[in-house]
Order: structure tokens, then C-alpha cells, then sequence
């Protein structure tokens, strides 16, 4: 793949919501270009990632820290393990940047997360921002913005 | 009439010299006295006047489960007000801070306020000619908090009259302060960042005991900490260590290295772990910083003042500093089994940025909801909170390196493991609690 279309595009964040609620994160985290971010802001509209606090702004490296601390036999806040679901609107794809490789698409989504007898469910929306990279689109920034994103929550334990 | 309630001797009871009864974790009697006493004897922390820097800038908290507002008057001091209307009740304050000008006026029914809280106006006052309103409290306007202190810009206030005042209250333990604050070149420090806040379905004190519980790190964090490490060193040779690793590396340190870093314990239930060092101390030089404290304090002083690299102060009852990251927790008291904690992050004044944006990926990484460090801390103390109804056992032990020997409400210097701090924090619990305790006849 050289150009995405839309479709390519779409159907990409899907399969990625997929792969988290399927619990398949090595595959997901190859997703991520290898500077790739997760972005979680904790301030309404936050546009400053470094001197404002987030929920979390994770490189490649953290997520991998995550991702292998869940298949951990003393992870205790995972005896059990959580589990998650999404419902996405369509994505829409925002802005197409072929000459710098840059396309960005907009997605609602409800995210349930749950553990034993309690289930959470958060609003939120994800903004990707995805380059192609040896053939094939990567996750350049996922950023997340809970709709009470300011809120006291509990855990927070998967990846919406 | 329950258990506790007008009963000194039974809650004395609860606190032996190396254990706690449970109920002062799960019981809500003993709740609902903690928030008169506890929290009515002693100075808690409401903010910092750096969160109200103009006239009419306010901010609203809590003291126990009173809610407050902290406000800067037009005399430039920092008021504490009891937030509520004296007409109806309705809380003054629309939002958690904001910037109310020259006057408080309620959206109900248009009463006004000075902003030291004194009435102002009330429309249509001649209705009240013949109310008796000079008598009542509702002429008393939005009443103070009657003892409130501004120390090096951190504000505390006494909701009762009881209770020791503010230097006799804390003493020496304000040291941990100074050193938050001297480490900006000016002296100054700012609320910056955002505030995380982190819903806790446990009893505020198991918080508060782990601040200096040195023997959970190596255990409960290993999976996030150790996990770190590791995935770490999978890097190529020669990668520079990343700040989160810096960060996180150091949980994972011997029993060793926190024995050897010591405890201070204060009179009153305050102290602090990493006496002579802490998990703190090994943190990278962040460029053109020494060179500014130089220049501000002299290469002795400011030697001295780097060098301080304090883990956690505890302040008694609900407050924990880290003066070499800057950064406070505040463990608000909800209900027996519900506690908020609020994650502040303070900027140094005229300091490189990077200090800020350290204190940050700390906070973020170890306090946020999203923090795998805090998920393990939190399975903890929620699996206590179930685990203490059990009535074949009803005491938690506190008696790690205890010593018959050991005087409560005294300064001293001990192992870094011990569990003396705990105990000093029930001392001071049962002082408080049944300070102005009426005993019923």
C-alpha cells in the first residue's frame, strides 16, 4: 500500500478495536509506529502533553511495559482479568495528507471496561493519526478523549 | 446511641501499642467521629494561595467532609469560608475555582458577600424589620473557618477551637516544606499541570500508612516496576535510560536500600521515609538547574538543599508531601470505605520547565487511574477493606521494629522499615479523636 483509501483507513480502526477487545496487544502494539504515541489527556481540549498532566501519554516503550506486565503471573489487579468492549460509530476520516503521509480519522465510541462484578462505562472520542510506513498504515498518535475526562475515576486498567 | 459515640475509653481501645481494631478502617461510627474530631482538632490542608492569586480568585474544597472555599480578599490575605449560603445552604461556589470579583452573590436568591464573607446586601430587607435577623446566624454572612494559617504559601485551616495551634502542631516537621519551597531559586512554588483524582474504594488511612510502608514496593510493584526494568534492558546496548524508567526502577530496590534510607518520626502523627536517601536521589541533573540555585543560594546552601532528597512526609492527618518532586497527595475521607485522592503537581518557580515535566510523568505514572502502579496499590487496599470483616481476626498488626522502649509523640530518627510511623499516626489518631470528646454521664 502506497495511498490508503478511506476505506483502508476505516477498516483499520476497526481491526485495531478489535485486536484490544479480543486481547491480542502484541499484535496491537505493532500497530504503533516505532514513535508512536497513546495519548489520553485529562483536560478538556488539552493541547500541551508535556506541562499539563494526562491520563496517559505513552511511547512504545511504556505501552510494552503494559502490555507484557498483563501476561504477568504477580500482576495482582489482574487475578482476575479485566475485560473490555467497544462500540464505535463509523470512523470518519478528517484529513488526507498524501504528500506528508499524515491521515487522521475521527471516532466516537462508547468503551466498557469490567472486572469480577463491576463494569464501567466511558464515553469517549478517538482521534488517529496514521502514516504508512513499508507498506502499511501505523499508528502515528492515538489520542482518547473521555468525555468526563476530568472526572475521579477507579481503574483504569486495558486501552480504549 | 452506638458503640463509639460519647465512649473515650472504647476508643482508646482501638489502638494498642503494635495493633488497630478494625473498626477504625470499616466502622461508620467511628467515621462519622473522625470527621468531628480528627478532622476538627487538627490543621488540614485546604490549598495553596498560588490557586488564588487575584482578588476574588476562589477555590473550593473540603476539610473532613465540611465544604469550604478558599478565597483571596480584597486585603491580599487568603480567607477560608464555610461554603455555604446562611440563607437557604446553597453552595456558593458554581465551579471548583473560578474568580467571583469584588463580591459572593447567590444564584438563588441574590444575598451578596464580601469576600472575607461578611454580608453585603440582601434585597428586599426591610421584610426582614421584625425577623430577629441581627440575632441569627443567616446576618453572620458566609461564616470563616476561625483558624486558618498561610504557611510559605501553603493554607491550613482548624475548624474547632480545641486542638494545639499551627508551629506547636507541626514544629519541626515543616522542614519538608521549607525544602519543597527552597528548591525554587526565588523561593516560590505554583500549582501547575492539572490535579489527578483517583476514586478509592478503601479507608482513607490505609493511603496514608502506605505512604511510608517500605516493604510493599519489591512486592505489590514488581509487576509494573520490575516489568519495566526488564522490558527495558531488552533495548540495545547503549540506550539512554528513559525518564520513566528512572521513575520506575527504583521501586524494585532491596529491603536493603529502604532499611539504610530511615524514618523520621515528629511529635503529633507527622514523618517522613528517606532519611539519609530515597528512590528520589538518583534522578538525572536537569540542565542549567544547579547553576540557578547557585546563583540564588551560594554552592553550600544550595548543596544542602539538593541534597535533602526526603520519600514521602506524612502530615497528620490526610496530607503527603514529596518536597524533591514536588508533588502533594491529599487522601479526602468520603465515607469509612470511599476515599478521593487528589495528585497536585507544583511548578519551581523561575526553574527549567523539564523539573515540571518530570514531576508530571511521575504523577502520571504512578498516580493516575490509569497508572499501573496505583492499579496494584488499589487491589490492595480493596482486598483489606473486604478482608477486615472477617471477626476471627479483627486486629491489624502495626508492630514491625517495634520497641518496648518507644515513646509516643517524640522525634526520632529509626530504620527505614520500621513501622513506627504507623504507629505514630494511631498516637496522634487517639490524641485527636478524643481530645474534646464528651464522655456520656
Amino acid at each position: 500500500m502506497k495511498v490508503p483509501s478511506n476505506q483502508d483507513l476505516v477498516d483499520f480502526v476497526l481491526h485495531e478495536t478489535r485486536l484490544i477487545d479480543t486481547h491480542r496487544l502484541d499484535e496491537w502494539l505493532d500497530l504503533f509506529a516505532d514513535d508512536g504515541i497513546y495519548w489520553m489527556p485529562l483536560e478538556w481540549g488539552q493541547t500541551d502533553p508535556r506541562l499539563t498532566a494526562s491520563l496517559m501519554h505513552e511511547d512504545k516503550l511504556l505501552l510494552k511495559v503494559r502490555v507484557e506486565r498483563l501476561k504477568g503471573n504477580r500482576t495482582f489487579s489482574q487475578k482476575p482479568k479485566s475485560r473490555c468492549h467497544h462500540v464505535l460509530q463509523t470512523p470518519q476520516v478528517d484529513k488526507r495528507d498524501e504528500a506528508a503521509n499524515r491521515y487522521v480519522t475521527w471516532t466516537p465510541m462508547h468503551y466498557v471496561e469490567t472486572r469480577l462484578d463491576q463494569q464501567d462505562l466511558y464515553a469517549a472520542w478517538a482521534t488517529h493519526t496514521l502514516a504508512v510506513i513499508d507498506g502499511t498504515l501505523k499508528i502515528k498518535l492515538k489520542r482518547v478523549d473521555i468525555v468526563n475526562c476530568d472526572a475521579a475515576f477507579g481503574n483504569i486498567q486495558l486501552f480504549m | 446511641m452506638g458503640k463509639y459515640r460519647g465512649n473515650v475509653e472504647a476508643i482508646k481501645a482501638l489502638i494498642r501499642e503494635t495493633e488497630v481494631h478494625r473498626d477504625v478502617y470499616v466502622d461508620d461510627e467511628v467515621f462519622a467521629l473522625e470527621m468531628e474530631h480528627v478532622f476538627g482538632n487538627t490543621w488540614v490542608y485546604v490549598g495553596h494561595e498560588s490557586q488564588v492569586p487575584n482578588h476574588g480568585d476562589y477555590f473550593a474544597t473540603t476539610v473532613g467532609l465540611q465544604p469550604v472555599l478558599m478565597v483571596r480578599h480584597s486585603d491580599d490575605t487568603v480567607r477560608v469560608l464555610h461554603n455555604r449560603c446562611p440563607h437557604k445552604g446553597t453552595r456558593i461556589t458554581a465551579e471548583g475555582c473560578g474568580n467571583t470579583g469584588k463580591f459572593f452573590r447567590c444564584p438563588y436568591h441574590a444575598w451578596s458577600f464580601k469576600t472575607d464573607g461578611s454580608l453585603l446586601a440582601i434585597p428586599l430587607r426591610q421584610g426582614y424589620e421584625h425577623a430577629g435577623i441581627e440575632q441569627s446566624h443567616a446576618v453572620l454572612g458566609l461564616a470563616p473557618v476561625r483558624h486558618v494559617h498561610n504557611y510559605r504559601g501553603f493554607i491550613f485551616a482548624k475548624l474547632n477551637d480545641v486542638g494545639p495551634g499551627f508551629e506547636e502542631f507541626f514544629g519541626e516537621s515543616l522542614t519538608s516544606f521549607d525544602n519543597m519551597v527552597d528548591r525554587s531559586p526565588v523561593g516560590k512554588l505554583e500549582v501547575a499541570g492539572g490535579v489527578l483524582r483517583y476514586m478509592h474504594n478503601c479507608n482513607w488511612k490505609m493511603l496514608v500508612e502506605n505512604q511510608t510502608d517500605t516493604c510493599h514496593p519489591m512486592v505489590a510493584h514488581e509487576s509494573s516496576a520490575g516489568t519495566a526494568i526488564k522490558v527495558w534492558k531488552q533495548l540495545p546496548e547503549g540506550s539512554k535510560k528513559p525518564m520513566a524508567v528512572e521513575i520506575y526502577g527504583p521501586f524494585m530496590s532491596s529491603y536493603e536500600f529502604f532499611e539504610n534510607m530511615g524514618i523520621k518520626v515528629f511529635p503529633n502523627g507527622h514523618g517522613y521515609t528517606g532519611v539519609h536517601h530515597s528512590i528520589h536521589s538518583d534522578y538525572s541533573a536537569i540542565p542549567g538547574y544547579y547553576d540557578k540555585m547557585v546563583a540564588a543560594y551560594g554552592e553550600n546552601r544550595a548543596k544542602a538543599i539538593l541534597g535533602e532528597n526526603r520519600h514521602n512526609t506524612c502530615y497528620f492527618p490526610n496530607l503527603m508531601i514529596k518536597g524533591p518532586i514536588q508533588l502533594i497527595r491529599v487522601f479526602k475521607p468520603l465515607a469509612a470505605n470511599k476515599t478521593l485522592v487528589e495528585s497536585w503537581t507544583f511548578r519551581l518557580v523561575d526553574a527549567p520547565d523539564m523539573l515540571l515535566e518530570r514531576t508530571l510523568v511521575y504523577n502520571r505514572l504512578i498516580n493516575a487511574p490509569t497508572s499501573v502502579v496505583g492499579h496494584d496499590d488499589l487491589e490492595m487496599y480493596e482486598r483489606a477493606q473486604e478482608g477486615l470483616h472477617v471477626d476471627a481476626n479483627q486486629w491489624v498488626n502495626i508492630g514491625r521494629l517495634y520497641e518496648p522502649s518507644e515513646q509516643a509523640d517524640m522525634t526520632a530518627v529509626i530504620n527505614g522499615t520500621s513501622e513506627r510511623q504507623m504507629r505514630n499516626q494511631f498516637h496522634a489518631w487517639s490524641k485527636f479523636m478524643t481530645m474534646s470528646m464528651q464522655q456520656a454521664g
